[in-house]
């Protein structure tokens, strides 16, 4: 199946072994997207390899930001402004939304429910990236969070907007669970369909909604908090079934935690400085940093190792989707063709942030 | 009213004198049987066109979107586009196909399609040919088309299409047989086989409110006889691609097209003689009843589509087993019991109307009741699972 598949999000080949439809050996083949970003970043200066970020979970832009940022700033040791903060937890969890947004969508492209729950996604899309649009003048590639702060102060118009789109996005939530939640069709396909064991989540170091879904309570925003999570309130939600049904739910479950937060960072968003200085050719002192953060799709780390130039030595990403992938083979045995590819679509993955 | 109503066999009524006043009679009736199935094939094409038209503004209006504004005023011209565009596509056979397969299979399931046509009554006298074996006609014919998609996903040499055939053999055959069955009922109440003597049966009330479940039944089995979602695993876009035509292109593509959507008009027509009272109603001529039931039953499956996810095929197969046949083969001896007890009228309507939604019932009950069950066993597992994982991270 693949490379080239309507559901394989880009470019994904897996090889499957049938009998008759039932699948008996699968192997992921990947690599076909391969642009060599990290080695591309070691060329450039910190500042220039933020817009690398972007590329590589194109829908999550702004937390590919925010994890290089963080890492930046450990590295160099650069206070953050607290507005600064703020913004960066309000574009996180708008990134959030949209993921998990198109994630539903797109496992009901997947269940082939034609294109209707997806445009419905696309639409409320729509109304996130005009926010983005708002403040970075991009609507996709944001490079919008840098090291030390954010690129531009909020316009004036983004904060009623925001106000006024969170409770349109509550209603949007209930909406999806209202009218997808008891469809027998999709329950019949995912109940019980491509079951992950806590146990197995955790050795093959699964993370973020899948692993969630799995029953293990485990959220970077809690375990090892970065940025001013921990000055927010939310539960972290959890499933016990490990079954694909269980990470759509767990997914509905994390919009409404994430518009919590939202809400409240709203609420509490202080005036001051959006930035703070950081030089363009960035010298941070030699030695190395790692930080990690919870991304839509699960853990996004950066390594990054300085000799005290302007470019950084090393430049490695922990990618979410590909490290949530490594389960696949065992999700699938046994589940029909058809199943392979709900399964694929439940783990939600971005090809890009694969390859890189 | 009565010109309106008449409108149609006037017409054929003039062109036949036309003929008389010069031709023998032989050919006079030669030459207007050769008119009337141009005829029926030209509906068929034009059917094609407004249907794709109206199924893509369909899609459009429930995904919140426009839909095709661009061909013409509110872009109804745009199948006439893909239409010019389908005709100077590239034809294109893969090298290591089957070629005469791989040709005939096109040709070989547009035949069926149309010759379906010769039974359907439009309206009031308006039928291709009054056969007293109509529908036996339509189930035999309805599964030739099952050779030509075999056909086409064999010769296409590719792994997409043989899955797909496969599918369509394992589907197509499994869900003619609660068709046939729900085709019997309808034929138990009617006493008769010919579909116009199917509508004139219904003259008084709807099979449709005689036995929903008979209708329910032929409404789920034809869905998937024209692989529609939720039965729709034969071309399974984000599963196998297009399913047995995905090597197709150009005309031969538009075939399988026209084919789909001949059949699906026939579908949708077939629904309305069957259980919607065909042609008759009050006020409105004949052949515009006909029209009106057709394209709102032609609505309803495809706000289905629009709306419904896949389901998988053991599961589509073990729901024509185990829910439509047995359901059916209930609803086909309730129906004769009541048939053979009762006298035709008032009472035979409400007792078999009555017993019906009762199995309707007990069905959706005890499918409901799988379901549930599915959920608590998928629930046990995770919880073991859980339990285990915290059990050995204790331990460590």
């Amino acid at each position: 199946m693949g490379p080239q598949h309507p559901s394989t999000h880009g470019v994904f080949r897996m090889i499957l072994t049938l009998d008759g439809e039932t699948v008996v050996d699968l192997k992921p083949m990947f690599g076909y997207l391969h642009r060599g970003l990290e080695k591309t970043s070691e060329e450039r200066t910190y500042l220039q390899a933020v817009p690398f970020t972007d590329r590589l979970d194109y829908i999550c832009s702004m937390t590919n930001n925010f994890a290089y940022a963080v890492a930046v700033e450990r590295l160099a040791d650069i206070e953050v402004p607290p507005r600064a903060e703020y913004i960066r937890v309000i574009m996180g969890e708008l990134t959030r939304l949209i993921n998990h947004m198109l994630g539903i969508g797109f496992l009901f492209n997947e269940l082939g429910a034609w294109y209707t729950p997806v445009v419905y996604a696309f639409r409320e899309r729509e109304r996130i990236m005009d926010l983005f649009e708002m403040a970075s003048g991009s609507r996709m590639m944001c490079n919008y969070i840098r090291p030390g702060g954010v690129a531009a102060d909020l316009p004036e118009e983004f904060l009623p907007h925001l106000k006024k789109l969170i409770p349109h996005l509550k209603r949007f939530v209930a909406e999806i669970r209202f009218y997808l939640s008891e469809n027998e069709i999709f329950r019949a396909r995912s109940v019980g369909v491509g079951f992950l064991p806590a146990d197995m989540a955790v050795a093959n170091s699964i993370t973020g909604p899948v692993l969630r879904a799995s029953g293990v309570t485990y959220d970077v925003r809690r375990a090892e908090p970065y940025s001013i999570y921990d000055e927010f309130e939310f539960d972290i939600p959890t499933q016990v079934e490990g079954d694909v049904y269980a990470r759509y739910a767990q997914r509905l479950d994390e919009m409404d935690e994430s518009l919590k937060i939202l809400s409240q960072a709203v609420e509490r968003l202080p005036d001051g400085e959006y930035t703070s200085k950081v030089p363009s050719r960035l010298r941070p002192p030699k030695g190395e940093s790692y930080a990690r953060i919870e991304a839509p799709k699960g853990e996004l780390g950066f390594y990054l190792v300085s000799d005290g130039s302007p470019n950084p030595y090393r430049w490695r990403n922990r990618p979410p989707s590909l490290i949530n992938l490594s389960a696949l083979r065992e999700m699938c045995l046994g589940h029909k063709v058809a199943d392979v590819v709900v399964i694929y679509g439940s783990i939600d993955v971005t090809l890009a942030d694969i390859d890189r | 009213m009565q010109i309106l109503e008449n409108l149609w066999i006037d017409i054929a009524q003039w062109i036949r004198g036309l003929f008389d006043s010069f031709l023998p009679q032989w050919a006079a009736q030669l030459v207007m049987d050769v008119l009337g199935i141009l005829l029926l094939i030209v509906i068929g094409i034009v059917a094609v066109l407004a249907f794709t038209y109206m199924e893509r503004k369909v899609i459009a209006r429930v995904g919140d979107r426009i839909g095709p504004n661009r061909a013409g005023p509110l872009g109804i011209f745009q199948a006439i586009a893909d239409a010019i565009k389908m005709l100077t596509k590239e034809d294109v056979t893969p090298t290591n196909a089957d070629r005469w397969m791989f040709l005939a299979a096109p040709i070989l399931i547009i035949i069926p399609a149309v010759l379906l046509y010769a039974v359907l009554p439009f309206g009031r006298g308006m039928v291709g040919v009054d056969v007293n074996i109509a529908v036996v006609f339509v189930v035999a014919l309805g599964a030739i088309p099952i050779l030509s998609m075999l056909m086409a996903g064999w010769a296409s040499d590719n792994k997409y299409a043989l899955l797909g055939a496969f599918r369509t053999v394992a589907q197509l055959l499994s869900y003619e047989i609660p068709m046939a069955i729900a085709l019997l009922t309808v034929v138990l109440l009617a006493g008769t086989m010919s579909t116009v003597g199917i509508v004139g049966a219904q003259s008084s009330i709807p099979f449709i409110l005689v036995t929903p479940a008979a209708f329910l039944v032929y409404f789920l089995a034809g869905l998937a006889e024209l692989n529609r979602t939720p039965f729709d695993l034969l071309e399974a876009d984000s599963e196998i691609v297009a399913g047995y035509f995905i090597e197709y292109s150009g005309m031969k593509f538009a075939m399988f097209f026209l084919a789909e959507f001949i059949n699906f008009f026939m579908m949708a027509g077939m629904i309305t003689t069957l259980f919607l009272g065909g042609w008759q109603w009050p006020i409105l001529p004949s052949w515009l009843w006909f029209l009106i039931k057709t394209i709102a039953v032609i609505f309803v499956i495809m706000w289905i589509r629009d709306t419904v996810p896949r389901i998988r095929i053991d599961q589509m197969l073990s729901f024509a087993w185990k829910a439509l046949v047995p359901v059916a083969l209930a609803n086909l001896f309730l129906v004769a019991f009541i048939a053979k007890l009762l006298e035709p009228g008032w009472l035979r309507t409400v007792a078999a109307f009555g017993s019906n939604i009762v199995l309707i019932g007990i069905a959706l009950l005890l499918l409901g009741r799988a379901s549930r069950r599915r959920k608590e066993r998928a629930r046990e597992a995770g919880e073991a699972a859980v339990k285990r994982y915290y059990a050995s991270a204790e331990s460590d």
